[in-house]
């Protein structure tokens, strides 16, 4: 499909997914500082949000340095033009969350589900809508079901209430090709006025090509992060994409130079890693691993002494969902222990 | 001695699981099956197994309540159905086991504080959540060693195992399985999450319980503890095990756990769903065990007689 003159949203997640490589700790001059930033760029939506969304302060996923509410009451007034968005996820996050959110003045609720699991997400769909949010369900580890599996729980989405469907590839695994079949599926079925929206991570270097793809498949709404900051190898690059949608004549709110500065002036020196694609990040996208168990496999395989990928592959093999990371440290003391048995036989 | 005759209201899979549980008891015999859908799987089955059935609800039952002398209820419907039928029950004088999580009842948790409830004879005990009874015991199982000022459970289930109800209200898991980890638990501030995993086969529920103690944990006395309350569990759910000795880490202790069922009517991975049948079950045992060597009385049955 030719893109020239396309107009799409952008939607920023290094106050959100960035949360996940800064370990939930970013600060409220940060988030300040970020936020304003993209702000004047010309961003559409900010998301601000523990990294596992609404609720997620927990030992599973790690205390933040701020509650949801101090960061989005620090960030919402300072804004100008850009709109603040939240996750939430139900099972972590809940109606009440999401009602203390609306009091600071979101504009739009995201709710986000595993792709199979569309119907828990009902009552917090709802919710928003009646709160009057702009409500967007957002399917994570879409690459894990078929495209017309994935457009019939968008389906289901959008008759609760969600006026913007999401394809997520939490795990950045899908080739562009996976990425155009989810989202022309989604066109399919879903009404004409229904957004679709796609975010990716860039495990296999596909971020911005993925998104490109989505676009020509009909999405509307991308999701990136200046800078890449996010889960794994990070979201798709935003000031790249933005560079690739002007070559492309995709019309984006953002400035390519303000979002260059941004990324590299505000973001980049908040980085307690270089976010990179490293072995983890791609075992990560090549066998369709949640993204945020990276630190979390790199702290367990230092705590027991094992090999971070062998930790993520096992994840991997033993099909684990968004959400479970408290299972790595216990696959930790499994590996650990087939070490320490393989070691006492060798020695024997 | 004479079994306990019980009506079972709710005829899906929570309600039919129980039957079987019940027709296997020593102390309960189930004479009620109540639902409100003829063509109902649980309501065939409960024929065939000898009970008395009715698709039209409660109110259908009640009348015969008396005459078949019903002392226990088990409420395996809604959280919504559950207020309305506790009125009910309780006005006719039946014990109440609520498998609902409308946290209406006193929360029981059977290795904890049943035998509390007995003690204070309790009429309506809700049995909190699945993810409740697989980790609230193990709260306590710290607590009760030393001041606890935070739990938080994560139980992963089959998606397969989560019905329709659960996923409707999936926060009212969150909320009154947090507040059973306060309340039964010990913790000081509890939180609760719950994951759905789709994978095929479908795996069997597993529960991480972190809590974080006030002072350096002893960890000696806390793993003799949670150990001794396995075994407790273990009673009622023999598939209920820790997958890896208790973890230490500063003041955090985490357990691993795994919760396979019997099979009865669900299937094996479904421990979900079993641990709270199988946890109704030994409550409902006791219930029958202490009204029939007379240490409990139903107390309105007093006023009756006044």
């Amino acid at each position: 499909m030719d893109t020239k003159g396309v107009k799409i949203k952008l939607h920023d997640m290094c106050l959100r997914d960035g949360m996940h490589p800064k370990r939930h700790q970013i600060s409220l001059d940060q988030m300040h500082s970020i936020a304003t930033g993209l702000d004047a760029a010309g961003v559409d939506l900010i998301e601000v949000t523990h990294g596992d969304g609404l609720g997620g302060a927990s030992i599973n996923y790690g205390f933040p340095a701020f509650s949801d509410e101090q960061y989005l009451r620090h960030v919402i007034p300072a804004l100008k033009n850009a709109k603040v968005s939240v996750l939430l996820i139900p099972g972590i996050g809940t109606v009440a969350d999401l009602e203390m959110a609306h009091g600071c003045g979101i504009h739009t609720a995201r709710i986000a589900t595993l792709c199979t699991e569309a119907d828990v997400a009902e009552q917090h769909i709802k919710r928003a809508r009646t709160l009057g949010l702009d409500t967007v369900g957002f399917l994570m580890m879409a690459h894990m079901i078929e495209a017309d599996a994935l457009a019939a729980q968008g389906k289901q989405m959008e008759d609760y209430g969600a006026n913007c469907i999401y394809c997520t590839d939490s795990a950045g695994y899908m080739l562009p090709g996976d990425v155009t079949a989810r989202i022309a599926a989604l066109r399919r079925v879903l009404r004409p006025e229904t957004e679709i929206g796609f975010h990716g991570h860039h495990n296999l270097a596909l971020g911005v090509t993925n998104s490109i793809a989505a676009v020509e498949a009909g999405a509307t709404r991308i999701d990136g992060s200046a800078a890449g900051l996010g889960a794994g190898a990070g979201n798709t690059p935003l000031e790249v994409f933005v560079a690739v949608c002007k070559r492309m004549g995709i019309e984006t709110n953002v400035d390519l130079y303000q979002i260059m500065d941004v990324a590299e002036d505000r973001v980049l020196p908040i980085m307690e890693h270089q976010i990179r694609l490293d072995r983890d990040s791609l075992l990560i996208g090549y066998t369709g691993v949640y993204s945020t168990f990276l630190l979390f496999a790199q702290r367990a395989a230092l705590r027991y002494g094992v090999s971070s990928r062998d930790i993520l592959a096992e994840m991997g093999r033993r099909r684990t969902v968004g959400g479970q990371e408290d299972l790595i440290e216990e696959v930790a003391l499994e590996l650990q222990q087939q070490q320490n048995s393989r070691g006492n036989m060798a020695n024997a | 001695m004479k079994k306990v005759n019980c009506a079972l209201i709710g005829s899906g899979n929570i309600g039919t699981d129980l039957m079987y549980k019940t027709l296997r008891s020593d102390w309960l015999n189930p004479v009620w099956m109540i639902g409100v859908d003829a063509a109902s799987d649980g309501l065939a089955r409960a024929r065939a197994a000898g009970l008395k059935t009715t698709h039209e609800g409660l109110e259908a039952a009640l009348p015969y309540f008396a005459t078949d002398e019903i002392r226990i209820a088990f409420d395996a419907t809604s959280a919504y159905v559950h207020a309305e039928n506790s009125r009910k029950i309780l006005a006719q004088q039946v014990f109440m086991i609520d498998l609902t999580p409308a946290a209406i009842g006193s929360f029981c948790v059977p290795p904890v504080n049943l035998e509390q409830h007995m003690r204070k004879q309790t009429t309506n005990v809700n049995m909190v959540s699945c993810g409740g009874q697989a980790t609230i015991p193990i709260v306590n199982a710290v607590s009760r060693v030393q001041a606890v000022s935070y739990a938080e459970i994560i139980a992963t289930v089959a998606s397969k195992s989560a019905g329709p109800g659960t996923r409707k209200n999936i926060d009212e898991f969150t909320r009154t399985t947090a507040l059973g980890i306060e309340r039964v638990g010990g913790a000081k501030k509890g939180k609760a999450i719950i994951i759905l995993n789709p994978a095929e086969p479908p795996l069997i529920m597993r529960d991480t319980v972190h809590c974080l103690t006030e002072e350096t944990p002893d960890e000696a006395a806390i793993t003799a503890s949670i150990q001794a309350m396995v075994a407790e569990v273990q009673r009622y759910v023999p598939g209920y095990r820790l997958k890896q000795q208790p973890v230490f880490d500063g003041k955090r202790i985490s357990t691993f756990l795994e919760v396979a069922g019997l099979g009865d009517y669900l299937p094996k991975y479904a421990g979900n769903l079993d641990i709270m049948t199988a946890a109704a079950l030994c409550t409902g045992e006791l219930f029958a065990q202490r009204l029939r060597d007379g240490t409990l009385t139903f107390p309105t049955l007093k006023t009756e007689a006044a």
